[in-house]
């Protein structure tokens, strides 16, 4: 038994770490956010350098060969650093997709362009009626000849706005929420009859909606068989809320250290507030909410690693942890700065409001725990 | 014991409800949801009310008041929040107004109180300061006597729509001398005095609301003193006790359930709507029933007040729990909205209330803070009422 990172995982979480530390102060981040891409191509070619954006590819196309843990160590540290340049949406969404695609020509052709950087990528799955059913698909696309016709709108594509090109969920056949019938398909967002509408979500990042009017992908940028793309998709949904929970964990964690420090040097009353035993107690709570948290990501982190059959069940579990853990650490976050928790200049609120957009991703906490009932009723 | 309607109340109710049918257009809806014209809409909204003299619920009848009684108010809260109609601006109807009535001279009652009925004064509240927020009678801001005028120096801080005020009631220390609460006074000053700034505070909610407010050499003439110097404690605290049975807003948080229920009715999640969703319906039955039963608490509250006695610490019960209901329906709201729930900007993006609820809910964490945190008002209850 060992919930240590290897020495290689720790050499990443720690470039990640010196990055944050050296080059990304809140101020920082806060100018990259309010820019006109919401990211910053400059740290984007560093993290290329630093050879992050390499991390879960295979070694043959150039990539570091790493695992969903290699992921975790490194969402961790972009959590405290509130990181806001695409690397989930592009490297751990699309990019995962990608890697598990088994479409060798499309891994040879995008995958070196994702590690140096030059591509940007999004994965295109929520639908305005969808809500956390991926499997809940309007979108459709017609083969006619080598060709698919794809129509339909997509909401909320991370990095929808400055994607090059994006992995979309289109119905080939099936009813509205069947699982079968689902395809993948990469698709060029300069393409005619592709149109986006962008806007902004409250931790700052970039997103669109996306449109497709009869617009023309080849049969060859088929991720999977035809039809069969759910199964991706639900790598992609459980990798995925691996890596955001390995986020919120840094959030979480940042948090608390902000807070304490905050009651440390608050005076009231003529004392500090850290004083305080009813706050001290509620600190002691989100303490505590934190621990729990990190040991239900090294459970899923664990299983993963195992190759356990309960990976889906641990990971369901972990979603539905980081809701109520997420709630309770931001909570008491802003009420234990008082009027200071309110205020756009201190970072707390922008930390609450990543863990707060983490939650609605992949499910928020009800979604992930039926998700768990219904696992363990077809298991029994 | 009985809170059955009269043939009377339901005649009341009945009229209310055709005013608010009649006076409050989508039109005015619709400007006073903008927060670009927000002020001017509730300004007109308010002097409506004025005009058909139901501005004042809560003040005597002999000061402008509707002389109605605490059904009558129920009734007129309940069907003024149904219609979606924010309540009115509380720092001059709710707060100072009844300072001034309670404890004013009555040239400062003839000064002061017809432009606070009729609306064409804005007030806000300084209260706080960068070194006092719990600890109020930590204020440092000084007021010094130099003839006629006392001579303001300072900073409030959080101050509530000072950016629209053409007055601020203000807190400041005009003895250092003795014991913190027995040196503070109570000034109303005019916003347009030399010497006085507004600073905006950007808050996470993306909405302005809170500003600094700094006052240097600012000129009061002793004349808009409350009372007597050095005793604004004893008018601070019964203000307080207003404003904290005030940010209860049972009404409001019952209109706003039913507008969680009826969006959780639309919203469709793999087939159902999110109503029809267990887990979602037990969350949404269990906030409903705490609110029940805070109704009934606000009640009995009102009764007793009606018998003339004042509120006391029953008024942090009402201001914890009602901030804490306030909270759940936004969370709920933002449950709803799903991945929406993060959407900044009125921008139509194909959805329609997730920057509504995103905007709600962050302002809402404050509602837990303000009027005396809900650390505080518990503090105020162990010492009250089980005098400990
Ligand atoms: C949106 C908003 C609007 C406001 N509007 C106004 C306004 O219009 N006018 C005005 O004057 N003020 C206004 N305020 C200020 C408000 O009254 C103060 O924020 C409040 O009194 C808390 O003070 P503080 O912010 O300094 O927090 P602090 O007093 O520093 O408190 C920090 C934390 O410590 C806790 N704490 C403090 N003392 C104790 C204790 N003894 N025991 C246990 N816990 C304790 C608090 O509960 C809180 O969680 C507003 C505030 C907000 C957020």
């Amino acid at each position: 038994m060992n919930f240590d990172y290897s020495e290689e995982q720790v050499m990443l979480r720690d470039s990640v770490q010196r990055f944050v530390q050296s080059q990304y102060e809140f101020e920082t981040r806060r100018s990259i956010a309010e820019s006109e891409t919401a990211m910053s191509a400059e740290n984007w070619a560093q993290f290329a350098e630093l050879g992050w954006l390499s991390i879960p590819f295979d070694e043959q196309y150039g990539g570091f060969g790493g695992d969903i843990q290699d992921i975790a160590a490194v969402m961790e540290e972009m959590g405290k650093g509130l990181v806001i340049e695409p690397f989930f949406a592009n490297v751990i969404l699309f990019g995962g997709l990608l890697q598990n695609s088994g479409n060798d020509a499309l891994k040879e052709k995008y995958i070196p362009q994702i590690i140096d950087g030059s591509l940007q990528g999004a994965y295109a799955f929520v639908e305005r009626q969808s809500r956390y059913q991926s499997a809940d698909v309007l979108t459709s696309a017609n083969k006619q000849g080598d060709n698919y016709v794809l129509n339909g709108t997509k909401t909320v594509v991370f990095n929808g706005a400055n994607a090059d090109v994006a992995v979309v969920s289109a119905r080939t056949s099936g009813g509205q929420s069947d699982e079968d019938g689902i395809s993948l398909l990469l698709v060029d967002l300069s393409s005619d009859g592709v149109s986006r509408q962008n806007y902004r979500l409250m931790d700052g990042q970039l997103v669109a909606n996306i449109e497709f009017k009869d617009v023309s992908v080849s049969a060859d940028n088929l991720l999977g068989a035809e039809g069969q793309g759910y199964v991706l998709m639900k790598a992609a949904e459980l990798q995925g809320s691996v890596a955001l929970a390995a986020e919120a964990l840094g959030i979480a964690g940042k948090l608390n250290e902000l807070t304490l420090d905050y009651t440390k040097t608050r005076e009231q009353f003529g004392t500090t507030i850290s004083t305080f035993q009813v706050l001290q107690h509620r600190m002691v709570d989100t303490f505590m909410e934190y621990e729990l948290l990190k040991s239900m990501l090294f459970r899923a982190l664990c299983s993963w690693a195992d190759g356990d059959d309960e990976f889906e069940l641990d990971v369901r579990a972990l979603k539905a942890k980081l809701a109520r853990s997420g709630k309770l650490i931001g909570d008491e976050a802003i009420q234990i700065h008082g009027g200071m928790g309110m205020t756009d200049e201190m970072s707390v609120g922008h930390y609450v409001k990543r863990l707060m957009t983490i939650n609605a991703i992949f499910g928020d906490g009800d979604y992930n725990q039926q998700q768990f009932v219904q696992l363990q009723d077809s298991a029994a | 014991m009985n809170t059955a309607f009269s043939e009377e109340d339901l005649a009341f109710q009945q009229e209310v409800q055709a005013f608010i049918k009649q006076k409050y257009t989508p039109e005015l809806a619709a400007r006073a949801a903008n927060p670009k014209t927000f002020k001017d809409a509730q300004i007109e909204w308010q002097k409506i009310l004025f005009e058909q003299g139901w501005i004042a619920p809560n003040w005597p009848a002999e000061y402008g008041g509707t002389g109605w009684t605490p059904t009558q108010s129920y009734i007129f809260d309940n069907e003024r929040a149904m219609a979606g109609i924010s309540d009115v601006v509380p720092f001059g109807l709710k707060m100072v107004g009844p300072v001034i009535y309670t404890f004013g001279n009555d040239e400062q009652k003839e000064r002061f109180l017809p432009a606070i009925l009729s609306s064409d004064d804005w007030w806000c509240q300084g209260y706080s300061e960068p070194g006092a927020g719990s600890d109020l009678a930590a204020l440092q801001t000084k007021a010094v006597l130099d003839g006629d005028d006392y001579i303001v120096n300072g900073a409030k801080i959080w101050t509530t729509y000072a950016q629209h005020a053409d007055w601020i009631f203000c807190l400041v220390r005009t003895d250092s001398s003795g014991k913190r609460q027995s040196g503070i006074s109570f000034l109303l000053i005019d916003m347009k005095t030399p010497g006085i700034e507004v600073r905006p505070i950007h808050t996470i909610d993306n909405y302005h609301s809170l500003n600094e407010v700094i006052f240097k050499d600012v000129r009061v003439p002793v004349a808009n003193r409350i009372g007597e110097q050095d005793a604004g404690w004893t008018y601070a605290k019964a203000l307080l006790a207003h404003e904290r049975v005030s940010i209860a807003e049972v009404a409001n948080s019952k209109r706003n359930l039913a507008e969680v229920k009826k969006l959780a009715q639309q919203e469709v999640n793999g087939g159902q709507t999110l109503y029809s969703d267990t887990a979602f319906r037990s969350r949404l039955a269990e906030t409903e029933i705490e609110l029940m039963a805070l109704e009934y608490t606000e009640l009995r509250v009102l009764a007793s007040v009606s018998r003339g006695e004042t509120p006391g610490p029953e008024s942090s019960l009402l201001k914890i729990k009602g901030t804490e209901i306030q909270q759940a329906i936004q969370e709920l709201r933002m449950q709803i909205a799903g991945y929406y729930c993060g959407v900044l900007g009125q921008d139509d993006i194909g959805h329609e209330f997730g920057s509504a609820a995103r905007q709600a809910y962050m302002y809402g964490r404050a509602a837990s803070i303000y009027g005396g945190s809900n650390e505080v008002q518990r503090n105020v209850i162990a010492r009250a009422v089980l005098r400990v």
